[in-house]
């Protein structure tokens, strides 16, 4: 079995397996957590108007913020827009999603998405030196902050030199690429990458109970 | 004079085969072998110095395709090939002899050529029971193999058969089939596969081995560079349209009557090595994509047991639904046994109020 063959079949069957059980692990384990009971009078009704306004409340920093964390926000769209767009609009990654849900999509050329990752891959490098340069962001980033920005931005640098055949064997760099994938997949349910399912979970809930104590008008 | 004790330079003037074909087929050659122009001359000198070389041709459990391949060879034909540049003095579909007299025909070849003659090998060679699924006048092809590659100064193994078991070793392999270099460990092998090779490829290293008098430099797989070091896709017309994201979606719509890239209908040429789409087959006139249908990747080891011919190259191998479905039971119950822990601890802390 060819390092491909083992990144195609064996190591990708074990990476989702133990993506869908950590995913599910962590849902259930949190959903069947007792919840906090409010005892409070809620100070006015449809708490959940508030909880819808949290999902957008924050995509934008408070205006006084603006200078200071504005370029953070800029960049921390770069990378989940480019994640967004590799992921689903370049032809094999499409292609792989297309085999699971049995329908293809439009895709963009090659090129595009290319450029794309490539600008993903810079924004991705500047988020981890800003990190490593501001003292406070330093001081409160573990293990895990760095972790999650390694397992993200492999896939993008392996995919990058496979796609410019900077691999020796270009089945090799292709099998690399794919198992930089699967450790992203391995890592994804015990880490911060899990803000993908908790963020609107979170954001909702934290709308909702300040629109139960009056908040989020 | 004794056939054999002639060079080849006096066998093609005795034949009138001119000067200006035999360098005008040594450009050719090389050209294809990506030997430097300025090396024709002194390849041409060298070749024609050299002795008729003996060529010892078996076929074990195969198809008869390499050979038929070898056959539509253009440059050179094959009548210049076997006349030539090679005594074939061995090819049991070829020969005119059977049985014993064919038989006697290989013995007389190998006594005469002891450690000089080169082997070529087509088909795989099954192991399994002391490899009795494939044998030919009351031998089986595992011994046959080994007392033959014992007096050789070389081995190619042609097709994929011969070079890694090919259709063969595909699962479940009943005859527990392999390739030449699975057995033979301490001669000099170069492999030439693909389903059926390229007949330029073969003559091409055959007669790299008599100008040089040495198998030419190989890749990982022991595949002649010259010919295996891009890939399919590298090379492929088509290849404008995968970068610019124009695919066919299936073999008779409008991107495939337009010639555009069959990577979405499972062509495997980004992970398949081999010189089809520069060389092509039957003289140059059309190789598989051209003909409209995606590469198989025939070239490559166990091309046949790569998940579907059609699945796109990026789609996983996913085995059965019941892993994840194993694994989503699995998460619920480790999920639940944290909530109770969790709540469990809550109920500590709080001294059950």
């Amino acid at each position: 079995m060819t390092l491909l063959d083992f990144a195609r079949g064996p190591a990708m069957q074990i990476a989702i397996f133990i993506f869908v059980l950590g995913i599910v692990w962590r849902l259930v384990g949190v959903w069947a957590l007792r919840q906090k009971k409010d005892l409070s009078e809620p100070r006015q009704k449809g708490a959940w108007i508030g909880g819808i306004k949290g999902l957008f409340a924050h995509a934008w920093p408070y205006k006084p913020f603006v200078p200071y964390v504005g370029a953070q926000y800029i960049v921390g769209y770069v990378i989940h827009l480019g994640l967004f767009i590799v992921l689903f609009f370049g032809t094999p990654h499409m292609l792989f999603f297309a085999d699971i849900v049995g329908f293809t999509w439009w895709t963009l050329p090659g090129g595009v998405i290319t450029f794309v990752a490539l600008i993903t891959t810079v924004a991705l490098f500047i988020a981890l030196t800003k990190r490593l340069v501001n003292p406070v962001q330093r001081l409160i980033s573990n293990f895990d902050d760095y972790a999650t920005w390694f397992v993200t931005t492999l896939p993008f640098v392996t995919g990058l030199a496979t796609t410019a055949n900077l691999w020796p064997h270009y089945e090799t760099g292709l099998a690399i690429h794919l198992l930089s994938v699967w450790l992203l997949l391995i890592y994804f349910p015990f880490g911060k990458l899990m803000h993908s399912f908790w963020f609107v979970v979170s954001r909702y809930t934290t709308g909702s109970r300040f629109a139960r104590r009056g908040g989020m008008a | 004079m004794k056939e054999h004790s002639l060079t080849l330079g006096e066998e093609l003037r005795r034949q009138g085969i001119s000067r200006r074909s035999f360098l005008k087929f040594c450009a050719g050659v090389a050209s294809s072998m990506a030997i430097p122009a300025t090396m024709v001359p002194a390849m041409a000198a060298s070749l024609a110095q050299a002795r008729r070389q003996s060529v010892i041709w078996m076929s074990y459990q195969e198809c008869t395709a390499c050979i038929e391949s070898l056959t539509r060879a253009f440059s050179p034909t094959v009548e210049n090939l076997i006349f030539n540049f090679i005594s074939l003095d061995f090819q049991h579909a070829l020969q005119a002899a059977a049985g014993d007299q064919a038989v006697e025909a290989l013995r007389n070849a190998m006594d005469e050529n002891w450690g000089k003659y080169l082997v070529l090998v087509d088909g795989s060679i099954p192991l399994k029971d002391d490899g009795i699924y494939s044998t030919s006048h009351g031998q089986t092809h595992l011994e046959s193999l080994r007392e033959v590659a014992e007096g050789a100064a070389a081995i190619v193994s042609i097709g994929t058969c011969a070079a890694y078991g090919g259709v063969g070793a595909a699962r479940p392999n009943p005859t527990g089939a392999v390739g030449v270099e699975d057995i033979i460990t301490d001669k000099p092998i170069l492999n030439v596969p693909g389903c059926p090779p390229i007949p330029e490829v073969m003559t091409g290293v055959l007669t790299s081995f008599l100008a040089f008098g040495e198998l030419p430099a190989v890749d990982r797989l022991k595949r002649p560079s010259a010919f295996f070091s891009d890939t399919i896709h590298d090379r492929c017309y088509r290849r404008p349209f995968y970068d610019q994201g124009k695919f066919a979606k299936s073999f008779d719509d409008e991107g495939a009557r337009k010639g555009w890239c069959l990577f979405e209908v499972g062509c495997k040429g980004p992970i398949t090595h081999n010189a089809c789409a520069t060389m092509k087959f039957n003289q140059g006139v059309s190789w598989p994509i051209q003909s409209g249908h995606g590469c198989l990747g025939c070239s490559e080891p166990n091309f046949w047991d790569k998940d579907s011919f059609y699945k796109p190259l990026s789609a996983g191998q996913w085995g059965s639904a019941e892993g994840i479905a194993i694994a989503a039971a699995a998460g619920v119950a480790l999920g639940a046994a944290s909530a109770v822990m969790s709540r469990k601890n809550q109920d500590k802390i709080s001294g059950g109020k």
